[in-house]
């Protein structure tokens, strides 16, 4: 199902663990250490690189872009390794997330309070998602080379609902199965 | 005595940093396709991205996976091979460092581990070398991601441990972390040697080729046997459940001390990335 990042937002209760939705509209790249800056800029109340209301963080660090391209190869990485900073980020506004891999429980349920969701992106076919990216700008944080922020326009994310806002989770619904 | 010029070393570093990075070795991608069943199922689209990336990556010049990885190299230089210019670990360096920059591939290397500023140029290379007969130099590459390096383990056992041992420390590391390595996965599995031996062993387990049997009749067998365990744990294709959560498993192993039972396993992302040149 084609659908824009606002009506996911206002729609946010509508999808389900399982679905799957191909995304466009306006999201951010932020990987470890973007998360430990943001982070630090939160606890310090001093001005980060994008309003985390209403926005989209995917956990990326993506290859250079070539002489007549947009964007590198730029698919998920492991989101796990943010789990420690992520309800901070949710209470700071964010409403969707995506990368690659189960999250903890704290995540979970932080995700259930702040009513947002949880989008997986497969891993290992970053020359894919290099296909549906419109526009790329680098917003912070350049001396992070790929773990910088990046402004990203894209059109037709092929995404999976990995955690739906009541808390539902995919990776659950597996071990079910087996 | 032969004579080989480091700037072709170098010059065939680079060039190898964008093949390894753009193309996915046949092996992999026949071995991928030979799973799709057509179902609709979201594991079976996973396997057909990964086809229909790697068509993208080899026709647009573009990096089947950002994580370009540590590039590792795995060298035999015949005896009877004289390098001139560079010896050969900067020269391969320098040819890690010219190609991931003239390739737009991703640099994920940070001078330290603690600090982790980014050395901006993808170096240092990991460089294995091994001295051999002959006048040729022979050189493996692997790009290795970094998500699958994570999910990866060692673990000291001692003799009485024996197979049995061995497999279920294997089994317990796929259920752990093969979920975030990126399924369906290639499992390199380290027997013998010692700690530091051990995990350089699981590492050169992945360079065999998809299909290839073990030399050893007994450890052909065992790989056989893990794959169908580690097939039944459930993870499945990006950890979304099904049977196709590894591609292959592959053992070496190396004399050990009487005292001890080192193993250790290497996890590799489907997106298994080699080459080989002789020069």
């Amino acid at each position: 199902m084609k659908l824009t990042l606002e009506t996911l937002i206002n729609n946010i209760h509508d999808y389900r663990a399982g679905e799957r939705i191909e995304l466009s509209g306006e999201i951010y790249t932020a990987r470890d250490q973007a998360h430990k800056r943001i982070a630090a800029l939160i606890d310090s109340s001093e001005k980060l690189p994008f309003d985390l209301r209403n926005s989209c963080i995917y956990y990326c660090g993506p290859c250079p872009a070539g002489n007549d391209k947009i964007i590198g190869s730029c698919g998920p990485t492991t989101s796990s390794r943010m789990d420690f900073y992520t309800p901070k980020m949710l209470s700071g506004g964010v409403k969707i997330l995506i990368g690659k891999g189960n999250r903890n429980s704290e995540v979970i349920e932080s995700i259930k309070e702040n009513g947002a969701i949880y989008l997986l992106a497969t891993g290992g076919v970053g020359a894919l998602f290099a296909q549906k990216v419109k526009k790329a700008e680098l917003i912070a944080f350049e001396d992070l080379g790929p773990e910088a922020v990046y402004r990203l326009s894209v059109e037709d994310f092929p995404l999976t609902v990995g955690i739906d806002c009541f808390g539902n989770n995919l990776f659950d619904e597996r071990k079910k199965c087996f | 005595m032969r004579n080989v010029k480091s700037e072709d070393i170098i010059s065939e570093i680079e060039k190898m940093c964008a093949d390894v990075n753009y193309n996915l070795p046949c092996d992999v991608a026949e071995c991928v396709a030979s799973l799709v069943k057509n179902d609709k199922s979201i594991q079976d689209n996973i396997l057909l991205e990964i086809l229909q990336n790697a068509q993208v990556a080899a026709k647009e010049h573009i990096a089947l996976c950002q994580d370009t990885g540590t590039a590792n190299f795995f060298v035999k230089i015949g005896k009877n091979v004289n390098i001139t210019g560079d010896d050969i670990t900067s020269s391969i360096n320098k040819g890690v460092e010219r190609g991931y920059r003239k390739y737009f591939l991703r640099k994920s290397i940070v001078f330290d581990p603690i600090d982790r500023k980014n050395t901006q140029t993808n170096m240092p290379a990991n460089i294995y070398c091994d001295f051999v007969e002959g006048d040729k130099i022979e050189i493996t590459m692997l790009a290795k991601g970094g998500g699958s390096e994570n999910a990866s383990a060692l673990k000291m056992l001692v003799p009485s441990d024996g197979w049995n041992g061995v497999k279920q420390f294997v089994l317990e590391a796929v259920k752990q972390k093969g979920a975030n390595a990126c399924p369906p996965l290639i499992v390199g599995i380290g027997i013998g040697g010692d700690f530091a031996s051990v995990g350089f062993l699981a590492k050169k387990a992945l360079l065999r080729q998809l299909g290839s049997a073990n030399i050893s009749e007994d450890y052909n067998c065992r790989e056989k046997e893990l794959l169908g365990e580690i097939n039944k744990l459930g993870i499945g294709p990006m950890g979304l459940g099904g049977k196709v959560t590894a591609l292959a498993v592959f053992i070496e192993t190396k004399p050990c001390h009487i005292a001890s039972l080192p193993a250790a396993v290497n996890i590799q992302c489907h997106s298994c990335r080699r080459k080989t040149i002789i020069l």
